[in-house]
């Protein structure tokens, strides 16, 4: 059986290139998909505590930031492309102001 | 002797095994069996047999973006009645009013869309 | 072909750099004194730890891809990868329920629509214009930054050694959770649900009026 401390490594690995990831890059979509990756190194983190400490409590945690990371893509990726058909950019630097163009 | 997860999931490894395999091999056996004799029209991208039209690498409609949308909501709500239904027995009438108020709310977004005609295809 | 080979060599030593990395930032943490912590695995259970290295190794190679390739495409494809390396380590923590959450919501649905939207916002010619990224240095000196943090917390920790129990159904007991105990959680996700429906339809609702 691999001991909890693996898990939890990983589990920071990837936080740490989720968060790298979203402060290198500037194409919005790849910033949320960066922020799915360190949403899943809670996820692991959580179920690695789960195992281990025989709690089903993780589980149920796990799962619903699963459905609210989706969730949360679904309007965040529709925003992107909203914000795309107007400015006519996915780059995050272009996104400055909130006021209408004109 | 209850099972290790790695002895519950064999199947699932050898499905998984067998399958890439069989992939793999098939591609590499086209690959290298195969006779390469191309011409204009067999280069040509395929359209379900009919002429090409227009360029492939126009963009996508923002509609196919909006069933994906309604796809992965409705998948989430699959996916927690899941957990519900093995226990459904167990569970009783206040399970089944639980999830009823849970699959409601959902019942109440889709009236919304259905209402302002989303899923209305053509227009 | 020369590029390639040259990307393909800059990627292997990309990655032994990382692995490299990890290896002696958890030797560091550890320390000789906590070396007598971690239990050294006297189980043959050989196979199991030789498939979490390789999902493992998977998952971080696929979240690499992500963060760092100039294609948006690979990044999606990375996404993936990650993705599945994730759900099936979470079969070997005997979360067998999420593993096909995993597979169901993330991987069906979440990629799907990223997918659809890097789609919907670039032509095919033009992806690698848009996905520049700048300050790659910057970003390495914050992970090397962050990354000690987060592995010391993990690695020098005395976390209580219990052993886990063997792989339950776990679908009947996070049901039995779900509508007793986390029965607030769960009525409340709906409404996110809801809300995110309304929302994402509305904000996308006029971009349909404009096509």
């Amino acid at each position: 059986m691999v001991p909890v401390q693996w898990y939890l490594l990983l589990a920071a690995v990837l936080f740490g290139v989720g968060l790298v990831g979203v402060l290198i890059k500037r194409n919005a979509l790849i910033v949320m998909m960066c922020i799915e990756l360190m949403l899943n190194a809670a996820n692991l983190t959580f179920l690695a505590f789960a195992r281990q400490q025989g709690n089903i409590g993780g589980h149920a945690i796990a799962f619903f930031v699963i459905a609210v990371a989706a969730a949360e893509a679904a309007v965040g990726l529709a925003i992107v492309i909203a914000i795309y058909r107007t400015t006519g950019s996915v780059n995050v630097d272009d996104v400055r102001e909130l006021r209408e163009e004109g | 002797m209850p099972l290790t997860p790695l002895q519950t999931y064999f199947p699932i490894g050898l499905v998984l095994l067998v399958g890439s395999g069989l992939a793999l091999v098939l591609l590499l056996l086209a690959n290298v069996l195969g006779p390469r004799r191309p011409n204009a029209a067999k280069m040509s991208p395929f359209e379900c047999g009919s002429v090409p039209v227009g360029s492939a690498r126009d963009r996508f409609g923002v509609k196919f973006y909006v069933v994906a949308l309604l796809f992965i909501v409705f998948d989430i709500e699959a996916v927690f009645l899941f957990p519900w239904a093995v226990l459904s027995t167990e569970l009783g009438w206040a399970g089944y009013v639980e999830m009823l108020i849970f699959v409601a709310t959902l019942v109440v977004g889709l009236a919304y869309v259905w209402k302002k005609g989303v899923l209305d295809w053509a227009e | 072909m020369t590029q390639t080979t040259g990307k393909l060599l800059g990627w292997i030593l990309g990655t032994a750099l990382a692995i490299g990395f990890v290896v002696v930032m958890g030797q560091l943490a550890i320390g000789p004194a906590a070396q007598s912590m971690v239990p050294a695995p006297a189980t043959s259970a050989g196979l199991t730890e030789v498939l979490f290295y390789v999902l493992a190794g998977v998952t971080i190679a696929g979240a690499a891809g992500v963060a760092l390739s100039h294609n948006i495409l690979y990044s999606a494809i990375g996404l993936l990868m990650a993705l599945l390396g994730a759900g099936s380590l979470y079969v070997f923590l005997s979360a067998d329920f999420l593993a096909v959450a995993q597979l169901l919501i993330y991987i069906g649905g979440v990629l799907v629509l990223v997918l659809f939207a890097v789609m919907l916002t670039n032509r095919i010619t033009e992806i690698t214009v848009s996905n520049t990224s700048l300050g790659l240095w910057g970003g390495l000196m914050l992970f090397v930054a962050v990354a000690p943090v987060l592995l010391a917390v993990a690695l020098v920790t005395p976390w209580a050694t219990i052993t886990p129990a063997a792989a339950a159904h776990t679908t009947e007991t996070i049901g039995d959770a779900l509508l007793s105990r986390w029965l607030l959680p769960f009525e409340v996700a709906s409404l996110v649900l809801l809300a995110s429906l309304v929302g994402a339809v509305a904000i996308a609702r006029k971009e349909i009026k404009a096509d």
